[in-house]
C-alpha cells in the first residue's frame, strides 16, 4: 500500500516533481555523494515513507550554511519543515542533529561553529513542533567533511547539518 | 594500549675540565657565541666526530649517538656538521685534540667524545671547545644510563652543546603529542601519539576506535588532556602516560574540547558548549568544579595560560571574527589583542612567556605568527593553504604545527620551525600527523 503511493507519486510528478523543493534543496543532487545515488535508485526502490531511507532521500536530512554562519536560509527552512512534518508523523524516531564546517577554518573554532549550526537546527525544529527531548546535537567540526575537494564546490556542501534518526521499528 | 615507560637515569657528573691555559693567547676573537635572532644567521662549522669507543662492540650505537647529536644541532640551522671525511686527525678515548687541526679544515666549534659500556649501561664522556680560542666550553661532562636510552643521551648531548653556544635553555630532549591520521579525508581515522622531538620512536596510544584531537602535555610531562568522542559527543579526557589509562574530566555527554593545563598543572582550560554557546570554563582536577571564566553569547575557545598562570589568552568571535583576547583569570574584562587584517585563532603562550603565538587566516592561505601579548610587534612566519595549531619549543625559540595539503589525496603533516621563520622542515614520520604539542624538557 504505501510503496503505492510513492510510486503513483513518481508517476504523476516524476522524481523532481514528487519530492519537489527538497531533491532542490540539496546541491549534491549534480555530483557525487550518498544522497544523488539514492535518488536516482529511488524510483525502483520505492522507500516507505516512515523509513529513515525515505526521509532520506525524498525529505532530505542535509541543509546547507554560509561561511562562518550559523542562520537557516528561508529554503532550508521549507526543508526543516519537512523534516518536522515527517518527525511528528514518526514519533518512534528520534534525530542527532550533526553540526558541520569546511576545512577553512581552525579546528576548534570549527568545533564551536558546528555546534552552533546544529543548534540552529534544532531550535528550529523544536519551534516546527518536535519535542526537544527527541532532539540532540554533536558538533563535527571539520572532522568529516562531506565532499572532498579543496574548492568552494566541495566546501560549500560541507558547511551542513545533517538530521541523522535513531530508535524506529528495529533499529 | 598499556606502555610501559621505562625510568631513566641520568647522571650529570663534572669532569676534570682540563682548563687549556690559552685564555691569555693571541686570538683576538669573541668566544664562539650564537646569539638567535632576527635576520640571517650563518651556520657555524662544527667537527663532529664519531664518539671514541674503548670497547668494538659500541661502535654501532656510537655511530648511531653521534648521527643524533649531529642531527640535532644541524637541524636548528645553527650548525653546519664539517664531514667527517675531512677530517685530519680522529681524537681517541684519551680526547687529546690537536687543534692545528681542527683550524686546518675551518671548524669553529668541535666535539668529542667517549664511550665505554659495563653490562647494559653505557658512559658517555663529551666536551665541547672554541677551536680558534683553543679553550673548552665549559666543563666536560658523563652521562651514564642503559642502553636502551641512548637516544635520550644523544639528545641530552646536543641540549648541551646548544645551550652552552647559545646561551639559550635547551629543547631537544623532549617529546611531542600529536594525532596520526590514516584512512580517506572524509573517514579519517585518528589516533592518539607520542614520539620524540624529532619524529623518531612514534606510539599509537589510542585504536583509532574514536575521534581524537588536540592533545596537550601536562607541565610534569606526564599526562596528556585530549578531546575524544568515545561518548559520542565531543569531550575532555586525561591519559596518564605511566599508567595508559584513561580518565574523563567533566561529564562526558557534555561537549567540551579545546582543553590546556594550568603552569601548575592542577586545572585544565577548556571550551563547553551549552546550546549555541560555547565558553570557557576553569576545571579544577581535584574536585573537578568547573568555574566559567567568559560570559559573552560569542565562540570562546582555544585558550591558553600565561607561564605565571595569572592571565588567559583565547579566541572570541565576538567582534565577529575570530579574534584573540587576553583577560585576567580571576576575572575583568577581555581585551582585544589582534587588530591587522584577517582572523585570528588558536592563541598559546611561549613557555618564557614574551610572546603569543597563533594562526591568522588571510587572503585565502593560513599563517602561523607571534605577537606580544599586548598585540604589538607582530610577525607573520608562515604561509601555506592551511598552517595551523602552534606548539612551542621548551624553550620558546622554536614553534611546530601541523600543515595540511589541499585535495582529496590531502592530509596533514607536522613541521617546525624558528620564531623567526626560517628553517621550516617537515618532522620526519611515516604517517599523516597532525595537532602536535610539545612536551617540557624531559628530568
Amino acid at each position: 500500500m504505501k510503496y503505492r503511493v510513492v510510486t503513483i507519486c513518481l508517476t504523476l510528478f516524476g522524481l523532481v516533481g514528487c519530492s519537489g523543493t527538497d531533491v532542490q534543496q540539496t546541491p549534491i543532487q549534480q555530483g557525487e555523494g550518498p544522497i544523488t545515488s539514492v535518488g536516482v535508485n529511488s524510483v525502483e526502490s520505492n522507500f516507505e515513507p516512515n523509513s529513515p531511507e525515505y526521509f532520506q532521500a525524498l525529505i532530505g536530512n542535509t541543509i546547507y550554511f554560509d561561511v562562518d554562519q550559523s542562520s537557516i536560509s528561508d529554503q532550508s527552512v521549507e526543508v526543516l519543515r519537512k523534516q518536522a512534518e515527517w518527525l511528528n508523523l514518526n514519533p518512534e524516531f528520534s534525530v542527532t542533529i550533526e553540526g558541520h564546517a569546511d576545512e577553512r577554518g581552525t579546528r576548534e573554532y570549527n568545533l564551536a561553529l558546528g555546534a552552533r549550526r546544529a543548534d540552529s537546527v534544532m531550535t528550529q525544529l523544536v519551534s516546527l513542533g518536535v519535542l526537544n527531548t527527541r532532539l540532540n546535537t554533536v558538533t563535527y567540526g571539520k572532522e568529516r567533511p562531506q565532499s572532498v575537494c579543496s574548492q568552494e564546490s566541495c566546501w560549500s556542501k560541507n558547511r551542513r547539518s545533517v538530521s541523522v534518526l535513531s530508535g524506529g521499528i528495529g533499529g | 594500549m598499556k606502555q610501559a615507560f621505562s625510568l631513566i637515569w641520568l647522571i650529570l657528573i663534572g669532569t676534570i675540565a682540563i682548563d687549556s691555559g690559552m685564555a691569555f693567547s693571541q686570538i683576538s676573537q669573541d668566544p664562539l657565541r650564537i646569539v638567535i635572532r632576527d635576520g640571517v644567521i650563518e651556520p657555524e662549522p662544527i667537527a663532529l666526530p664519531q664518539f671514541a669507543v674503548s670497547n668494538q662492540q659500541d661502535l654501532d650505537i656510537s655511530a648511531r649517538i653521534t648521527d643524533v647529536v649531529s642531527n640535532d644541532l644541524t637541524n636548528t640551522g645553527l650548525f653546519r656538521r664539517i664531514s667527517p671525511e675531512a677530517y685530519i686527525s680522529t681524537p681517541g678515548t684519551d680526547l687529546y685534540i690537536n687543534f692545528a687541526d681542527w683550524k686546518a679544515i675551518s671548524a669553529r666549534a668541535l666535539l668529542v667524545g667517549s664511550i665505554s659500556s659495563s653490562g647494559s649501561m653505557i658512559n658517555i664522556n663529551f666536551r665541547i671547545y672554541d677551536v680558534i680560542l683553543e679553550k673548552q666550553i665549559g666543563k666536560g661532562i658523563q652521562f651514564r644510563s642503559d642502553r636502551s636510552s641512548w637516544r635520550r643521551i644523544a639528545h641530552k648531548i646536543a641540549d648541551t652543546v646548544y645551550q652552552r653556544i647559545t646561551g639559550e635553555l635547551p629543547y631537544f630532549d623532549s617529546r611531542v603529542a600529536f594525532i596520526s591520521e590514516s584512512g580517506p579525508k572524509n573517514n579519517r581515522r585518528k589516533q592518539l601519539a607520542i614520539m620524540d622531538y624529532d619524529g623518531a620512536d612514534v606510539r599509537n596510544l589510542t585504536d583509532g576506535s574514536d575521534i581524537v584531537l588536540s592533545p596537550r602535555f601536562s607541565p610534569d610531562g606526564e599526562r596528556l588532556i585530549f578531546t575524544s568522542y568515545q561518548s559520542g559527543v565531543p569531550s575532555v579526557y586525561m591519559f596518564d602516560l605511566r599508567s595508559g589509562t584513561i580518565r574523563a574530566i567533566i561529564q562526558s555527554s557534555e561537549m567540551a574540547f579545546a582543553p590546556r593545563f594550568s603552569p601548575d598543572g592542577s586545572k585544565v582550560v577548556l571550551s563547553l558548549t551549552k546550546g549555541s554557546n560555547t565558553d570557557i570554563y576553569e576545571v579544577s582536577l581535584s574536585n573537578r568544579q568547573a568555574r566559567r571564566l567568559t560570559r559573552s553569547a560569542a565562540i570562546e575557545t582555544a585558550p591558553s595560560y600565561s607561564p605565571d598562570g595569572k592571565w588567559l589568552t583565547f579566541e572570541s568571535d565576538r567582534s565577529r571574527t575570530q579574534q584573540i583576547y587576553v583577560m585576567r583569570i580571576d576575572g575583568g574584562e577581555p581585551r582585544r589583542i589582534s587588530f591587522g587584517k584577517g582572523k585570528y585563532g588558536t592563541p598559546v603562550w611561549s613557555p618564557t612567556g614574551d610572546y603569543i603565538a597563533f594562526t591568522k587566516q588571510l587572503g585565502g592561505l593560513f599563517h602561523l605568527g607571534v605577537m606580544r601579548a599586548d598585540g604589538s610587534e607582530e610577525r607573520i612566519i608562515t604561509s601555506s593553504f592551511l598552517d595551523e595549531g602552534p606548539t612551542w619549543s621548551p624553550n620558546g625559540r622554536r614553534l611546530m604545527f601541523f600543515r595540511e595539503s589541499p585535495g582529496p589525496e590531502g592530509g596533514p603533516t607536522i613541521r617546525s620551525v624558528d620564531i623567526y621563520g626560517r628553517n621550516n622542515r617537515q618532522v620526519p614520520i611515516p604517517q599523516f600527523g597532525s595537532d602536535p604539542s610539545w612536551s617540557p624538557i624531559r628530568k
